[in-house]
């Protein structure tokens, strides 16, 4: 820390990740280069063959990709979607979590969309849809509303990064050009915070009715069709309700794992854990009600053609998948999540490794049965997902892990200027607030 | 386009000539028992009770060519479009096989080039000149033999005269030997496909779905 005579400060630790890299990151890092290589061989594999090598046909005409598409684009809504409501309802112990909430999302989107271009039989097409866009096509409203979403979650990424990135330009660490270009002139003054302050509070209302817009319009892809359990109004809000779920999964197991490998078992907190846990807790309890309600309907209103994909799901070929998803998404992680005891850092990963499961089954369970159960006769066919589907799935896993180790090499993955600032403000502030709450406090 | 289906025996006369017509790749035994035959047109089974107590009916299938299509909403590139005729076709060249008509047909009757189309040497010379053919990664579907329409009307106007009901029918309805199908102009009232849409044995596939089919059954047997 003593590099070039500057003084060691508190949260040096936090800065520790950028300074110093252990055997253990060269060595994930080569192993996860190894898997992205393998995937991309996969890929290209199926670019020159063509979309056969994969397990699809008709009528299953989607497969993991498109589940593939549904879930990351639902992981991307743990962070900035999450930062911006505790940001506004200025809950005070979001201030070190969020920052790896908003990661999540601006890196995971990539593979969301990914994903929907690893799927086209043409990709070399792909600039037809801004060529000749055609908006009648859900497909489209995907398009405009997450290209708003990576951009202004980026801007929401990088705004309260500023002070930090200035910080690492005065501490005279490598890339000194990088961090000045990103510091943008950062000096600290009471008018460059208000400013800021004003920035990152408008981007977290505007972030919000656009995140929720963006899965209400993945959920429009299948809900548009007239096909049989896709063509539902739940859909929208079941999707977001899900894309929550499986968001903040997905953050309990990234903090998990930046505690453990940089030691931050100070600032990441048992107590951080208990209340995303809590969270949790309500969107498994949210998520449930969602399930019965549409499976009620359908099963009540007993269509025929309906009827077939819901019994291929509770009974026929799709049972494993589809009480696979109830036991990861509810029956384990609800009683792990409902008692004090049991909502510890490790407790809280266990249940949110199970979700994550959990939400990809239901994904899978969404768009393959309805699609093997055709209005019209058809051949009986199934759909067993190809090494090449696998290959491209596990190579999107490996590169979002590697591009979050990356970022953390690059930026302090927990904020420092706002655990400082809450520190120095907050604890007043709070105070402050409490008194309005309350009569004879001496605040009317 | 009407079907009888008193006069259909099932005979896939259709199936034959469409794939001699429309240039359908010959996908192998291997790849049409993943299901990845293309059939612009096809028989469907229909089949209610238990054996021996059957009833069963056999339906050919070609793209119902609906006043609403389903597919032409959800292309996001305008890749499938309906005609002044009313035929729904698609530019195979913008194609992007996102495969979201594929899903939101209630028909099924949109098929995928999961491979680049392969013909024995032998068939090469036979393909015919008028159908383009669909490279990997395209969508593609019964067109009731557009390629002949545009043929008759130049025939029509190189004879300087008005293109005549016949001049122009698809390969199906030609092939077929139980003059099962007729194939004309819905919208005039007099034309006998009009006639027999108006009949009683008339009836559309999925019909309450209000996708507002342009092919017409008449049921058998009554």
């Amino acid at each position: 820390m003593n590099k070039k005579g500057v003084k060691p400060r508190a949260d040096a630790i936090l800065l520790q990740p950028i300074q110093k890299t252990g055997r253990s990151f060269y060595l994930t890092l080569f192993a996860l280069i190894a898997v992205i290589l393998w995937a991309v061989a996969a890929y290209l594999y199926q670019y020159r063959n063509g979309l056969g090598v994969t397990g699809l046909s008709r009528p299953i005409f989607w497969g993991v990709y498109i589940t593939n598409f549904v879930f990351f684009i639902g992981i991307s809504h743990a962070g900035t979607l999450i930062s911006a409501i505790l940001r506004l309802a200025r809950a005070e112990w979001r201030r070190a979590i969020t920052r790896s909430a908003e990661v999540i999302t601006v890196l995971v989107l990539f593979f969301g969309v990914g994903n929907i271009l690893i799927d086209l039989g043409g990709p070399d097409r792909m600039l037809n849809v801004l060529k000749y866009p055609h908006f009648t096509s859900p497909l489209l409203w995907d398009v405009s509303s997450i290209t708003i979403y990576l951009i202004a979650s980026s801007i929401y990424l990088y705004l309260p990064l500023i002070p930090d990135i200035a910080i690492l330009r005065d501490h005279a660490g490598r890339y000194q050009w990088f961090y000045r270009i990103l510091a943008l002139n950062w000096r600290g003054t009471e008018k460059q915070h208000r400013l800021l302050e004003r920035g990152i509070a408008f981007m977290a209302i505007l972030v919000i009715p656009v995140a929720v817009s963006v899965h209400t319009v993945v959920s429009f892809v299948f809900a548009m069709t007239i096909q049989p359990m896709w063509h539902t109004a739940i859909f929208g809000p079941y999707f977001v309700a899900g894309a929550i779920f499986s968001g903040i999964a997905a953050l309990i197991v990234a903090m998990y794992l930046i505690r453990k490998v940089y030691h931050l078992e100070d600032y990441l907190r048992p107590v951080h854990f208990n209340n995303l846990g809590i969270l949790l807790l309500v969107m498994t309890l949210l998520w449930f009600y969602f399930t019965f309600t549409e499976y009620l309907t359908t099963y009540y209103g007993a269509d025929p053609i309906h009827m077939a994909i819901f019994w291929s799901k509770f009974t026929g070929r799709f049972a494993p998948y589809f009480w696979g998803m109830f036991l990861f998404c509810f029956v384990i992680p609800l009683p792990i999540l409902s008692f004090a005891k049991t909502r510890t850092p490790f407790g809280t990963l266990i249940a949110s490794i199970s979700v994550i499961i959990g939400m990809w089954l239901e994904r899978y369970v969404i768009v393959v049965p309805t699609l093997t159960n055709p209005r019209l006769p058809n051949e009986a066919v199934r759909y067993f997902p190809t090494w090449v589907e696998w290959s491209v799935f596990a190579g999107c896993l490996a590169f979002f892990v590697l591009l979050y180790m990356i970022f953390t090499k690059l930026f302090p993955i927990v904020s420092i200027w706002e655990v400082r600032e809450g520190r120095k403000k907050s604890m007043a502030e709070v105070q402050e607030r409490i008194k309005t709450y309350l009569p004879g406090s001496g605040v009317r | 386009m009407v079907i009888d289906l008193d006069k259909c025996s099932g005979c896939q006369a259709c199936v034959v000539a469409c794939h001699a017509e429309n240039n359908i790749a010959i996908i192998g035994p291997e790849q049409a028992a993943m299901g990845r035959t293309i059939h612009w047109i096809e028989l469907l089974p229909f089949v209610e009770g238990e054996y021996p107590y059957l009833k069963a009916r056999l339906l050919p299938r070609p793209c119902m060519h609906c006043e609403h299509p389903p597919c032409i909403k959800v292309c996001p590139v305008g890749a499938t479009y309906a005609n002044e005729e009313g035929i729904v076709g698609i530019v195979y060249s913008r194609c992007i096989g996102c495969r979201y008509c594929t899903t939101a047909c209630p028909y099924t009757v949109r098929y995928f080039n999961w491979y680049e189309p392969k013909w024995p040497k032998e068939m090469k010379g036979s393909l015919n000149r008028d159908v383009s053919i669909r490279r990997k990664g395209v969508v593609e579907k019964c067109s009731f033999c557009h390629h002949r329409l545009l043929k008759a009307r130049e025939r029509a106007r190189a004879e300087n005269r008005e293109l005549l009901p016949d001049d122009y029918i698809p390969a199906c309805v030609q092939a077929c030997p139980g003059n099962a199908m007729y194939f004309g102009d819905l919208n005039d009232p007099f034309s006998t496909v009009s006639k027999l849409s108006r009949e009683r044995r008339a009836f559309k596939l999925l019909e309450d779905l209000g996708t507002e089919p342009k092919v017409i059954y008449l049921s058998e047997g009554m």
